[in-house]
């Protein structure tokens, strides 16, 4: 299975604040009544975004200035809590290619790699910077170059980290395992006639 | 060298490592559910693949059933569209699936282990996040996303990193009314929600030598929430007695010989960790949440903070998000706050201990009037184990409503919902935003017994008070 090479993401951003976004927040769990992810985008942070009525309250995401927005950034943790993956496929299906945040709660950060979509880390105070600048012009056009570890935005560069080996994993097209894991078998085979709980 | 349970497992595990330098882990037994599962078999179909190890992977459903409607076709053909769905993947694929005709049915958590399928030495993945349960015998257990359910539902393995250690020790008796749900409330107040990115967490000391499996699970059921991936404590006589005889359990001289393995899986004396933190369970009280994070947990005789006595900025924006929205005043006590709801049951607190440690205190006394009070066993085996005690006659006579097995008002994705801000004091696991239904609905996370001394008095209570625990 070819996969992209991931080695950077440009595009404009757009900033949910706070710290601490959990799951249940990005998609709440009713949306999960679903047996695919297809149209899970439309319900990316609904309960935040939408009045019990279906009308917008005041959200960065129904901000007109930012509905061009491929970047998502963020606080601290974010993605805690459930472990489903019905969140980055939301975030995906949105229109976001990439997340920048402090840093990422563990599962949602696999997850996300799975996906192809990077998260990167970066210092609050960059954060802050790259917000800053996004909110003056939301036409500002973000790099997140996974490959030099780095964030572009109006003549500015901010370090990131991805970790190293979700940042290998992008940069060289193997972000999904699947193909991978596959070409293991032989060798899961061997492991797992040491392992009597395995018998059949 | 002396080794942790952790790395013996997980050395055991490893079929090899991959390009990137993580390890293609075996996955000796995948749980599955209704929710996360349904995409996973999509993308196998669309990848022509096939499930390697069907007589390793076991369907259960818990989070769409009703709890209140037994008969099918559901009234939400939504529920009903993924009950079929989990059905037709089982039996396309061969899956034994633990479905409510089989009796065996219940929160995925509970029926692991209930059916002797959760083991020692083994590692466990299911497409949910309170995986890290099944820890409680000494297993590795991950919660994983739908990519990784089709990648173990093809290979039997995933990528994975290995994590970090941190061993924690809590030693000596627990007060008259301090539970297991009050030892993980407190740890992850302490470390916070974060405080376990990296880590798998080893619980031990003597108060977890002293617990019994269930309690363990409560436990180990939590450590998702204080950020660590995965939660274990080392298996010992407690752990083989509990699953000698079960369904999935070794037989005869296999018995004797998977023992002697499984013991071989426990932490050496000695081993590495990478970090140590030790409790002293004679600090813990009962615990309640006041916010919006389980790590935002007081001991019931405390005051809920305010912003001023914030320990940074951090914290006092977070103060300020969650007094907002759990709509309590700042710096007053937590205790004596009105609540519309309690719900006794989820994966963290919906087994038999946990509904006889309530009957027993609740027995001859009444909800408050106007407060719903739901008990909803996790598995249809526990709800048996129950009726055939008398529990739920108990509990039904208090005034809660019994329910067939399921997550119920855990979460909101069946019919049992929080309406408009209603407050619930709940024994489950999560106190988001909107997590229990609606969108300003609010959730007090407490021990089953707190639930209950809340439900008799009509808000949150301190339980040794309510029952007159002894010291
Ligand atoms: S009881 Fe709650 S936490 Fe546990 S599996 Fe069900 S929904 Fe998840």
């Amino acid at each position: 299975m070819a996969l992209a090479k991931i080695t950077s993401v440009s595009g404009r951003a757009v900033t949910v604040p706070g710290n601490d976004i959990d799951t249940d927040r990005i998609i709440p769990a009713r949306f999960m009544k679903c047996v695919t992810f297809d149209g899970l985008g439309e319900f990316l942070f609904y309960d935040v975004r939408k009045n019990a009525d279906g009308t917008d309250r005041v959200h960065p995401l129904n901000d007109a200035r930012f509905k061009a927005a491929t970047i998502l950034i963020s606080g601290a943790n974010f993605g805690c809590g459930s472990s489903r993956e019905h969140a980055p496929q939301a975030i995906q299906k949105y229109g976001f290619k990439a997340v920048i945040a402090e840093n990422f709660a563990e599962i949602f950060f696999g997850n996300s790699v799975t996906l192809g979509i990077p998260c990167a880390c970066a210092k609050r105070e960059d954060i802050a910077k790259i917000s800053a600048a996004v909110e003056k012009d939301p036409s500002t056009e973000v790099v997140i170059d996974v490959a030099k570890q780095e964030i572009r935005f109006a003549g500015q560069t901010v370090p990131a980290t991805f970790r190293e080996t979700a940042r290998d994993a992008l940069v060289n097209g193997r972000w999904d395992a699947i193909g991978e894991l596959l070409d293991g078998i032989p060798a899961v085979k061997e492991t797992a006639k040491k392992l009597p709980y395995l018998a059949a | 060298m002396p080794k942790s349970l952790f790395e013996k497992v997980w050395s055991a595990h490893t079929a090899r490592t991959l390009a990137n330098g993580q390890t293609q882990l075996i996955i000796g037994t995948h749980l599955i559910h209704e929710v996360t599962s349904p995409q996973a078999f999509g993308m196998l179909r669309d990848l022509g693949l096939k499930v390697l190890m069907p007589h390793r992977t076991f369907a259960t459903v818990d989070h769409i059933i009703p709890t209140n409607e037994l008969v099918e076709p559901y009234k939400d053909p939504l529920a009903q569209a993924m009950m079929d769905e989990v059905r037709k993947n089982c039996a396309e694929f061969g899956i034994t699936f633990f479905d409510r005709a089989t009796g065996k049915q219940g929160i995925v958590h509970i029926v692991g282990p209930e059916q002797g399928i959760t083991q020692p030495g083994t590692t466990i993945a299911c497409g949910d996040s309170h995986t890290s349960t099944h820890g409680a015998f000494g297993a590795i257990a991950f919660g994983i996303g739908t990519s990784q359910v089709r990648d173990v539902l093809a290979t039997q393995t995933m990528a994975l990193g290995a994590l970090k250690v941190r061993r924690i020790e809590v030693n000596g008796k627990l007060r008259p009314g301090v539970y297991a749900k009050d030892v993980i409330l407190h740890i992850i107040r302490m470390l916070g929600v974060n405080g376990g990115t990296g880590y798998a967490y080893e619980y031990a000391g003597s108060t977890f030598d002293g617990f019994s499996m269930e309690e363990r699970m409560t436990v180990c059921n939590m450590s998702i929430e204080g950020g660590a991936r995965a939660g274990y404590v080392n298996p010992d006589e407690t752990t083989f007695a509990y699953l000698k005889g079960r369904p999935y359990s070794p037989k005869g001289a296999a018995w004797d010989s998977e023992v002697a393995r499984w013991k071989s899986f426990a932490s050496d004396p000695g081993c590495h960790y990478d970090d140590v933190v030790k409790i002293d369970a004679a600090d813990i009280a009962p615990t309640v949440t006041w916010g919006i994070n389980p790590g935002q947990g007081i001991s019931i005789t405390e005051n809920v903070p305010s912003p001023e006595t914030a320990t940074s900025a951090d914290d006092k924006a977070g103060i300020i998000e969650a007094l907002a929205y759990m709509k309590l005043p700042a710096g007053a006590p937590i205790k004596g706050t009105k609540i519309n709801v309690a719900f006794l049951g989820s994966c963290t607190n919906g087994r038999l201990s946990d509904f006889q440690e309530v009957a027993k205190y609740i027995k001859g006394r009444k909800v408050a009037p106007g407060i719903k009070a739901i008990a909803v066993p996790g598995s249809q085996i526990v709800a048996l184990q129950c009726e055939k005690l008398g529990l739920d006659k108990i509990l039904t006579e208090a005034g809660f409503e019994w329910r067939a097995a399921g997550c119920s008002m855990c979460l909101a994705m069946n019919p049992d919902k929080l309406i408009g801000d209603q407050l619930c004091a709940s024994s489950s696991n999560r106190n988001f935003k909107g997590r229990q239904g609606s969108t300003t609905g609010r959730t007090l996370l407490m021990s089953p017994v707190m639930v209950a001394a809340a439900a008799v008095t009509g808000s949150v209570a301190d339980a040794r008070e309510v029952f007159a625990f002894t010291n």
